[in-house]
């Protein structure tokens, strides 16, 4: 077989320049600012169920408003797993994934015959049926006040879990470092060139016989597990989990932080999950609102005049940059 | 029997309310195919508009709610013309965005300038009280708010179906190049009907006030009943919103009604279902399977 071209689109497994310096950021970033390593976990997580996402709406054309369920059912099956007595953390964050994963394959089927707004409306409906749902059954979600008592056993046997977030930290990088991976695997390979036809043109798709609902599902099913493992770092994180797991509001937040990073690259993710938790965490220290009306411009002029988010924006940018040189 | 009477009366005064909010929905997206998800703020900006020509400039009822509903169809221009004119040739995902957008924007203006409570707006003098219908009684304010939403949905349905203004607009929402190569002129025809949409909506923003009080998060917290009555209603005409906003009135109340834990779900385990089996809307042909 002869070598691929180096931009061909089955070789875009490989780490470009700025992942890597992203990565060493993020690395950096546990040295130098060690009193804000909550908010950096907090962003790891939501970095990886932005990733999560992205699979689902920038490469398989997916607009769900439901993704929280995922995130949520994962978050509570950790936090359960831990009451019941099973408290090893990669344990627990590996069996949330699967149920979440589980949950996505038996709803995807219904759910992705369905597209544009009809989808929106019942991914929608879905997320705020969830969230009533765990809202009544109090006894085993914890209701208003969340799930307390949640215990995690030190990581691979060594690593305590401390107040100061160190080893939380570290921890959600290694897995957030190992899904970046394999998602990088995924939408390189021949199923995801796949993916990102059906998002271009699924009734081309089906002309040429691929089956676009099989493809959908899997994609799904790997982004709902992946967010149930978002969910169960979130717990894991945080030693507690309370009902705005399941929000909408954490739906749109998720929708809002693709957009502002870029949809359909998954560096998109890396930039749209800090810029937005940033801002929230800053600008909400004025007022609950005051962060709204940061991100409501934000986003309107993202989407309006630039392109494909924070990210495009600066390729653009940078393009004219080199074209203007003579 | 009483209990059937309430829910059926009650839902029909919600239901019908809900229809004209949602109507003004309908409008916008069946001629301009841009979802807008920020209806609801237009809606919530009458009610609070309203409450403040009322209750802090005094201004009566009957001549501050033509005002508020004809200041925010003014803004509604504004907003078309600045915003929503730009969204006409993009994804549906950028609409999406975008209005969101505006509904956060919207939420926290509203916070900032009216604070983050509850306030009801308090019917006038005149309408306040109970009727007596004989079976049941209803408060006076319930049934004005109904025979307004019938007359507006009434007129609406005759200009639509039985003028010539209705068959241009029935045009344009067919084929709009054909419509404009006629000689019609479809921006101020899409200003003129964004401006009706909201004007609706802030209507229906105002008589809901008293039932549903305005806050903040009004625009976020009542629009998926808003989108659901769209949605189900697909792009079909006035008859059938009607019908199906009078049907989510009624599932909202009754449910609320005869299982007060888990009133809230019937109302989304009915939209997912119906959605599944009629994605383009109740009314309309059954879509091929993938």
């Amino acid at each position: 077989m002869t070598a691929l071209p180096a931009n061909s689109i089955l070789s875009r497994h490989r780490w470009n320049a700025g992942e890597l310096v992203w990565l060493v950021c993020a690395l950096g970033c546990f040295f130098t600012f060690p009193e804000y390593l909550a908010l950096g976990t907090a962003v790891l997580v939501m970095v990886l169920l932005v990733l999560s996402y992205d699979l689902l709406l920038g490469f398989s054309g997916v607009l769900s408003l439901g993704h929280a369920v995922y995130f949520g059912l994962g978050a509570f099956t950790a936090g359960w797993l831990s009451l019941a007595g099973w408290k090893d953390p990669v344990l627990d964050a590996l069996l949330a994934a699967a149920a979440s994963g589980l949950a996505a394959a038996l709803l995807g089927p219904f759910l992705l015959r369905l597209t544009g707004l009809p989808l929106l409306m019942v991914t929608l409906a879905l997320c705020v049926l969830v969230f009533e749902a765990a809202h009544l059954a109090t006894p085993i979600t914890g209701g208003d006040d969340g799930l307390s008592g949640v215990q995690f056993a030190p990581v691979l046997g060594l690593f305590d879990w401390g107040l100061g977030g160190r080893t939380s930290y570290l921890y959600s990088l290694a897995w957030l470092t190992l899904v970046y991976v394999l998602l990088k695997r995924v939408v390189a390979s021949p199923f995801g060139v796949i993916l990102q036809g059906i998002r271009e043109n699924p009734k081309r798709m089906r002309l040429m016989g691929n089956r676009v609902l099989p493809h959908l599902t899997i994609s799904y099913s790997i982004g709902g597990a992946l967010a149930g493992l978002a969910g169960a770092l979130f717990t894991e994180a945080n030693a507690f989990v309370g009902l705005g797991v399941l929000s909408l509001e954490t739906s749109i937040d998720v929708l809002v932080m693709l957009v502002l990073g870029g949809v359909g690259t998954l560096s998109g993710a890396l930039i749209g999950a800090p810029v937005y938790m940033v801002l929230k965490h800053f600008a909400s220290q004025w007022s609950p609102f005051y962060w709204m009306l940061v991100i409501g411009p934000l986003l309107i002029a993202v989407v309006l005049f630039g392109r494909g988010g924070l990210l495009g924006s600066a390729r653009t940018i940078v393009a004219r940059w080199r074209r203007a040189q003579p | 029997m009483s209990a059937a009477a309430f829910i059926i009366l009650y839902g029909l005064s919600y239901g019908l309310v809900l229809c004209l909010i949602a109507l003004g929905l309908v409008i916008t997206m069946g001629l301009m195919r841009v979802i807008n998800l920020a209806h609801g703020a237009f809606a919530a900006l009458g009610g609070y508009l309203a409450i403040t020509l009322i209750q802090r400039a005094a201004i009566p009822y009957a001549v501050a709610v033509p005002v508020a509903v004809l200041s925010v169809a003014a803004f509604g221009v504004l907003a078309e013309r600045l915003v929503y004119r730009r969204l006409y040739a993009r994804s549906q995902l950028d609409q999406v965005l975008v209005t969101i957008g505006l509904n956060l924007v919207a939420v926290a203006l509203l916070s900032m300038l009216f604070g983050p409570n509850l306030i009801p707006l308090e019917p006038p003098p005149a309408l306040r009280g109970n009727l007596d219908l004989g079976f049941r009684e209803i408060e006076v304010y319930r049934a004005f708010a109904a025979g307004v939403c019938l007359a507006v949905i009434a007129a609406l349905w005759w200009v639509f179906e039985r003028t010539s203004t209705g068959a241009r607009l029935r045009a344009a929402v067919d084929n709009q190049g054909m419509a404009q190569a006629m000689g019609l002129n479809v921006p101020v025809l899409f200003s003129a009907t964004f401006a009706l949409g909201c004007g609706l909506a802030a209507l229906g923003g105002i008589l809901a006030a008293p039932m549903l009080p305005m806050e903040p998060m009004w625009p976020l917290k009542y629009l998926v009943l808003v989108l659901v009555v769209v949605a189900l209603a697909g792009h079909a005409r006035v008859a059938a919103s009607v019908a199906v906003a009078v049907l989510v009135g009624i599932v909202e109340t009754g449910g609320r009604y005869l299982f007060p834990q888990y009133g809230g779900f019937v109302i989304y385990l009915l939209l997912i279902v119906l959605m599944v089996m009629w994605p383009n809307g109740l009314l309309a042909p059954r879509v091929e399977r993938a």
